[in-house]
This record gives C-alpha cells, sequence and structure tokens, in this order.
C-alpha cells in the first residue's frame, strides 16, 4: 500500500491497482511530499484555477489548539472536476470555506487567480421568504443590470436546472432536490468560474442524487467550470470526478490523489466507478484504523 | 436522446415528489374552519357570563354588582351615543401614535444593539430589564418631567412599547441561521445590503412577535396612563372609567371594561394573522393548522 509516513518514495501502485486498468495513481501525498508535488505538477499549477500551497488552519490557541489542515497543498486546473473525500474530521469543509474567502488560512497560500469562486452547501440554503426566482434574482444584484433583465436571467436559469414552472413557489413547496436544483441556479446566477460543493447532494435519496450527478455534470461541461467537490461517498466521488484526492483525518492532509479517466458515459453503476470506489474505501479504512489503533 | 430522457426523467421525479395537486377546496369548507375556531371562543364567553351571573344568583355585593343583562344594556346604550367614539378615537389616536413612535425608537435601538457589540454589552440587559418595569410606576416620573397631558401619556406608551419591540428584533438577528449568513456572504452580501436582503427578512418572525408583545404593553401602558393624567378638555377611554370608578357606575365601568377588552383583542388579532401569514409563507406551519 502506499506510504504514509511522510518518507520521499515513490508511491506503491498496491495490490489492488493492476486490477484497474482505467485507474492511474498519481502520486502518494504526506505532509512532507507537497514540495515534490507542487515541483511536479508545475505545469498544471501554472494554469490552475484554485491553487493551495500549504495551506494549515489552527482552530483556538495554546493547549487547546486544533490542527484541522495540515500543510495542505492541491490545485483545480480550469474545466477540471476535483472531489475531495475523506473521513469525520478531515477539514473538508474547513477547505471549502478557505478557498470561498468565509475564513481565512493560519498559514499557506490560497490563490484562485482573481476568478470568481461560489460555495453551494449541503443544505440548499435558500431564503424561505422568497420565491425561487427571487432567490436566483438575489443572486444576480448588482448595478447595471435592471430589474426585469434579472427576473429574466432568474427564469433562464431556474429553465436550465429543468424548473421552469416552479419560479413562483417558495423553498418549502418545492422537494429536496428541487430546493438544491434552485440552489445550483443561484450559484450559477453569480457567474463564477470556480464552483465549490460541499456535500451538495448529501441529504437526498439515492435515486434523485443520480439524476443530479447527470445534471450538475451536464452544466459543468457547457460552462467549463472548475469543480472542487467535497463529498463522503465515495462511489460519488469516483462517479463526478476527473480527480480525487483522499484526505487524512485530524489533521487534514493530502494522502492519495487519483486520476480518473473520461470513459463516457461515466454511471454511478458501472464498473469503472465501483472498481476505483472499491480502491478509495480500502484507502479510507486504511486511515480510519490508524486512528483506531 | 439521452437528455431528453434525463429531463423527462428529472421532470417525472419532481411530479412524483410533490405528489397530486390539493384538491379543489370542497363547498362549506371555510364555513367548517370558521366555526372550528370560532366556538371555543364563544364557549369561553359563554362560561364567563355563567360564572358572572353565578355570582349575581348568590347576591354577593348586591347592592354594587350587577349582572350581564344591565352591564351589556349600558353598553348597547352608550353605543348609540357618540360620547363612547368620540372617546375610543381619542385613546385609539393616541395608542396609534404611540405605537408607531416606539415601533421607530424600538426598531433603531434593535438594530444598533444588535449590530454594536460594546453596545449590547452596555444596554442589552438595561432592555430586558425595562420590559420588567410596572408600566403604572413610570406615570409619576412622566407627570413630574411634562406635566398632566398627551405627551406624558405618550412617553409612559413608548417606555412600555418600545423595549419588547427592540428585544423581538435583537433575538430574530441572532436567530438568523449561520447557514443562511454563509450563503448571503457567498452572494457578495455585506454590511447595509447583509442587512436589507438577509438578516432583516430572516428576522421578520421574531419582530413580529416583539412588535405583538409591544402592542400588548402600549395598550396596558395607555390606560394605566390614562386613569391617572387628566387632561382638561380631552376625554378618553380611561378618563372615562375613571369617572365611572368615582360614581360607583358599575354597568357604565363594566361597559368600557368590554370595550378595553374588545380594543385589545381585535389588535392582538391583527398581530397573529400577520404572525401566522408569515409563517405560513416560510413553511412554518403545519398545512393542517
Amino acid at each position: 500500500m502506499s506510504s504514509l509516513n511522510g518518507q520521499l518514495t515513490p508511491p506503491d501502485p498496491g495490490p489492488g491497482a493492476s486490477a484497474f486498468p482505467n485507474l492511474t495513481m498519481v502520486a502518494d501525498h504526506a505532509a512532507k511530499h507537497t514540495a515534490e508535488h507542487a515541483a511536479g505538477h508545475t505545469a498544471e499549477h501554472a494554469a490552475a484555477a484554485v491553487r493551495l500551497t500549504d495551506v494549515s488552519k489552527v482552530y483556538g490557541q495554546g493547549r487547546r489548539a486544533l490542527l484541522a489542515l495540515d500543510r495542505v497543498s492541491l490545485s483545480v486546473a480550469p474545466g477540471e472536476f476535483v472531489c475531495l473525500i475523506g473521513a469525520s474530521g478531515c477539514g473538508k469543509s474547513t477547505l471549502l470555506s478557505l478557498v470561498a474567502g468565509l475564513d481565512s488560512p493560519t498559514s499557506g497560500q490560497i490563490d484562485t487567480s482573481g476568478l470568481k469562486v461560489t460555495l453551494m452547501f449541503q443544505e440548499p440554503a435558500l431564503f424561505p421568504w422568497l420565491t425561487a426566482a427571487r432567490n436566483v434574482e438575489l443572486a444576480l444584484r448588482g448595478p447595471g443590470i435592471s430589474k426585469a433583465e434579472r427576473r429574466a436571467r432568474a427564469l433562464d436559469l431556474l429553465e436550465t436546472v429543468h424548473l421552469g414552472g416552479f419560479g413562483g413557489k417558495r423553498p418549502h413547496e418545492l422537494s429536496g432536490g428541487m430546493r438544491q436544483r434552485v440552489a445550483m441556479a443561484r450559484s450559477l446566477a453569480q457567474d463564477a468560474d470556480v464552483l465549490l460543493m460541499d456535500e451538495p447532494f448529501g441529504a437526498l435519496d439515492a435515486m434523485t442524487r443520480d439524476l443530479l450527478h447527470d445534471e450538475l455534470e451536464r452544466i459543468c461541461a457547457e460552462r467549463t467550470l472548475s469543480v472542487l467537490f467535497v463529498t463522503h461517498n465515495v462511489r460519488e466521488a469516483a462517479r463526478l470526478g476527473d480527480r480525487v484526492i483522499v484526505l487524512s483525518s485530524r489533521p487534514g492532509r493530502v494522502i492519495e490523489e487519483y486520476d480518473v479517466p473520461r470513459n463516457e458515459p461515466r454511471r454511478i453503476d458501472s464498473f469503472d466507478v465501483a472498481e476505483l470506489a472499491s480502491t478509495i474505501t480500502d484507502r479510507l479504512r486504511e486511515e480510519m484504523s490508524r486512528h483506531g489503533n | 436522446m439521452a437528455t431528453d430522457l434525463q429531463s423527462a426523467a428529472i421532470t417525472g421525479l419532481d411530479k412524483l415528489e410533490l405528489g397530486p395537486p390539493p384538491p379543489a377546496a370542497e363547498p362549506g369548507r371555510l364555513a367548517r374552519r370558521a366555526w372550528a375556531s370560532l366556538w371555543p371562543k364563544l364557549l369561553a364567553i359563554a362560561l364567563v357570563l355563567a360564572i358572572w351571573q353565578l355570582v349575581i344568583l348568590t347576591g354577593w355585593k348586591h347592592y354594587v354588582i350587577k349582572g350581564p343583562g344591565p352591564v351589556f344594556a349600558d353598553l348597547w346604550g352608550q353605543m348609540q351615543h357618540l360620547q363612547l367614539w368620540q372617546i375610543i378615537e381619542v385613546t385609539m389616536r393616541t395608542a396609534a401614535v404611540g405605537y408607531l413612535l416606539a415601533l421607530v425608537i424600538g426598531s433603531v435601538a434593535g438594530v444598533l444593539v444588535a449590530r454594536i457589540p460594546p453596545l449590547r454589552a452596555a444596554v442589552g440587559s438595561i432592555i430586558t430589564g425595562l420590559q420588567t418595569m410596572p408600566s403604572i410606576a413610570w406615570v409619576p416620573f412622566a407627570i413630574i418631567i411634562f406635566g398632566e397631558n398627551e405627551s406624558a401619556i405618550l412617553f409612559v406608551v413608548i417606555l412600555g412599547a418600545a423595549p419588547s419591540i427592540a428585544n423581538g428584533l435583537i433575538t430574530g438577528v441572532d436567530y438568523t441561521p449561520p447557514l443562511l449568513l454563509r450563503a448571503g456572504k457567498t452572494m457578495g452580501l455585506h454590511g447595509f445590503a447583509l442587512y436589507r436582503y438577509l438578516i432583516l427578512p430572516a428576522s421578520l418572525p421574531a419582530y413580529v412577535a416583539g412588535m405583538k408583545q409591544g402592542w400588548a404593553f402600549a395598550w396596558r401602558s395607555l390606560m394605566a396612563g390614562e386613569l391617572v393624567v387628566q387632561i382638561i378638555g380631552q376625554f378618553s377611554i380611561g378618563q372615562q372609567l375613571s369617572v365611572d370608578q368615582q360614581n360607583l357606575d358599575f354597568a357604565g365601568a363594566s361597559s368600557i371594561i368590554i370595550v378595553i377588552l374588545v380594543i385589545g383583542i381585535v389588535v392582538d388579532g391583527l398581530f397573529t394573522k400577520a404572525d401566522l401569514t408569515i409563517r405560513r409563507r416560510r413553511g412554518l406551519l403545519d398545512n393542517a393548522f
């Protein structure tokens, strides 16, 4: 299995790797690998939409200080879909908050190349006093856009997520999946280049989630969005990601990256997805067992 | 083709999740709901009248206390005269002016205290403390400052209502869900825009609850003020009650008490209606409610 002890050793493909010809393990990350990894991806970093360099985040002070993220370095290329996965306490959500600018890192650098970044949450976080259309319109608020234009663009965006006839409905009148699509339309309204998604489909049933995966894939392809997608669901990560990054827990460190070849059409129950999910699950179990000893 | 199928699947799933459209209102449903809401109130009134009549039948203080019959006859008689409507007008005008001033002062104080932490530390507990002050205690203080005039009554009304309104708003701001705040910030809402589009609308249910409580305090304070502060040439509900007390006119005093009760209940009902509308719009009420 891959090294976890921070030694600068080439990654061991592991016993399972030969069985998965479509899976390419890119690098084995421990904290000390950061510099080497960064150097090895210079070209990718040069064009990165999001780049984190040695980012650490500490909550609290003194003896009560908690290291949530430890020298995390990663990048997302323009148009790339990167999934972040890890067990509880790996700091996935913290990492997204830092990239979204809602919080500041204790050390390290976050560069979004001046691109517009938006964040979607596990809950739709729609404003319950506004209709679906008004929720989207609020994100379009700004100088130079007339009210009529805002309304038209909001309805267009709702149409994009197949909610054309539901603009007048309030959030509580919609299903969970519909609310999350309104939230997606609201994110798209911000005309962002980078979409950060914090377990956006975590609260949905499997059927709805499956359909929304297709929807998200279509929308990202249409708009060339760079996506950093956090999930607990290994299959979801394998289904959606161009790359899957595995984080360790307490503190969060990048311990593994998997390049996922684009074999279209990819489905949640396809063989390739299942194989990759199995590999990632093994890696996560290994990481979790480290905390049990 | 696949996209068409995907689109159809999503539309189909939406329809399944939303369920069938609600059935058309059956005839008489509105009347049944109105009756369901009305009969407990009628029962309560009937119980009060029955107890009142029982007291009369016991003969307790029969030389003063009158039964429901004479009292309602007196009220009906007063309703035929302009004077009752004039005193109601005077009192309601004072109530409206006092409450509106309390609304402005309470709202400004609420926003400032919620937004500025040192101000909250300094006066937050004082606002809560003011709520517990009996309004009658302010009346002598108001007369010393303003003399026996309308300003003294308004002062008491404002001090009675403004703390509840401010506290309602502060509670609403405090209870704005952090997730919505995060969502607002990711949409670029900051400073005034954050308050205008997110925090104040999110605070509305608690704010309306504070306004409702503020009205109850304002009405009580107004009655206390009118009972004590005698304004020459301006006859109000409180002053009429005071006159009835001096004349030992049980029926007259009871009629005015009923007027005070009815006005208080009607205005409170308007706030309750507003509160229910807001909660229903936000999905905070069970549809069966």
